[in-house]
């Protein structure tokens, strides 16, 4: 009798007995990031997922992340078969006015120049020893597009997965941080006083709603393999800006968005296990996603000094440090810098041109990159 | 293929590739506009 009775009360203890260092450490870990999300408010419609999403995996003996656990299936439904960050993808598109960019198209261009981060840091991932897909998934975190990141990642180093898609969420939500520094080492007095002329409205509705298709086929003709990123996203803003399909247009930017963010960030969370989250590679890999991030910005500013001296003075280069794709927080930052060395310079709508184009930019240059990679028979 | 080829790829073709996708998008969208030039509420009105 007092054998079942031992019997039984070790069940209530294993938990812990079969607690080890590394779970100590991510369940402190996935501590923190609820509390930059809750109290800090970093990111929080993904960081309070990812965050539970890691302690949860990392109590041991739950079994949440063996097959047939309900982390696993999330994950196995919706990150191995790219679901979640597409459907995201229509919530953004939803959401998104591009009317900025078609404004004044030349800030497509600005959106490139927030992408060269990904291509410099994939040449230092290879540097540093990485293979080749791996550098690919590193390289993408400077796209600062959690569901590219995502949709990439999980496809060619899931095991970097974890690290990845926290490095891209936590720097986008530092981008209000990491940028001012840079957009200042990087500008003269002179051009950060430069006033834009506030754009006069020259986009029709017919304009806008064939931006959409044209891009969809244009973009998918020149990358064929990124379409299901540029498709999706294309999908939800011709939704929108059809205006017929209102209901379908409300559902994508609230219901499906908000249940894809919380699986999308439980089961990110989920693949924060301890036992292979804590080894220097992750350490490396976030250091190198920081490292995107101030390249994408640097080159975006640094292609605002170019189009400064072209056209005479009339673009203010701290612009060119929106054209990454964290919409709108990055055209934010860019308005408040631009103040604080000139109070009536409105800088906003300038930057939202070339936010909207660095959310396209960071698209098209996973797609052009998974098509150069299929041209190179890697993938 | 070494690392460095595959680098130099991605930076050269990729990044090139990246400019002139959005370079082209960029002429689309501006040849769009004149095709399809913003009107004021009323001036179709005014005209018919």
């Amino acid at each position: 009798m007092l054998e079942v009775f031992a019997s039984g009360f070790s069940g209530l203890i294993a938990g812990f007995l079969h607690l080890s260092m590394p779970n100590i450490i991510m369940i402190v870990i996935g501590c923190i990031l609820l509390f930059l999300g809750i109290k800090k408010n970093f990111e929080p419609l993904l960081l309070v997922p990812i965050g539970f999403g890691c302690i949860l995996v990392n109590i041991p003996l739950a079994d949440l992340m063996e097959p047939g656990g309900f982390l696993r299936t999330i994950y196995e439904a919706g990150i191995m078969t790219e679901l979640f960050p597409l459907l995201i993808f229509v919530g953004i598109g939803a959401m998104t006015d591009f009317e900025p960019v078609l404004e004044n198209p030349i800030t497509f261009l600005l959106g490139a120049a927030g992408q060269f981060g990904i291509f410099l840091t994939l040449v230092l991932a290879l540097a540093l020893g990485f293979k080749e897909l791996e550098a690919v998934s590193i390289g993408i975190i400077g796209a600062c597009d959690g569901p590219t990141a995502i949709y990439v990642t999980s496809q060619y180093a899931p095991h970097l997965l974890g690290a990845v898609s926290v490095a891209a969420y936590s720097y986008m939500s530092l981008v209000p941080l990491i940028q001012p520094p840079i957009m200042k080492i990087l500008t003269t007095e002179r051009e950060r006083t430069t006033v834009m002329k506030a754009h006069k409205k020259t986009v029709s509705p017919t304009t806008k709603l064939l931006f959409p298709l044209v891009i969809t086929i244009v973009g998918g003709l020149i990358a064929p393999k990124g379409l299901p990123l540029l498709g999706t996203i294309m999908l939800g803003n011709l939704m929108r800006e059809s205006g017929a399909v209102e209901r379908l247009t409300k559902a994508s930017q609230n219901e499906i968005a908000n249940v894809v963010t919380l699986l999308l960030g439980i089961s990110i969370g989920a693949t924060m296990d301890g036992r292979v989250f804590l080894q220097p590679q992750t350490l490396i890999v976030l250091g190198l996603g920081f490292v995107a991030i101030c390249l994408d910005t640097a080159c975006g500013v640094l292609l605002g000094k170019v189009l400064y001296v072209f056209t005479g003075g009339k673009v203010n280069p701290l612009i060119g440090a929106a054209g990454i794709s964290a919409f709108p927080m990055s055209a934010r930052v860019v308005m408040r810098e631009g103040q604080k060395y000139n109070k009536k310079n409105y800088l906003l709508m300038h930057a939202m041109g070339a936010n909207a184009g660095g959310q396209i930019g960071s698209v098209i240059a996973a797609a052009v990159m998974l098509s150069v990679l299929k041209g190179m028979g890697i993938i | 293929m070494d690392k460095f080829t595959f680098g130099v790829t991605m930076l050269v073709v990729g990044m090139g590739g990246t400019l002139l996708t959005l370079g082209v998008m960029s002429a689309i969208m501006t040849v769009l506009k004149k095709a399809f030039p913003y009107k004021k509420e009323g001036d179709s009105e005014k005209k018919s």
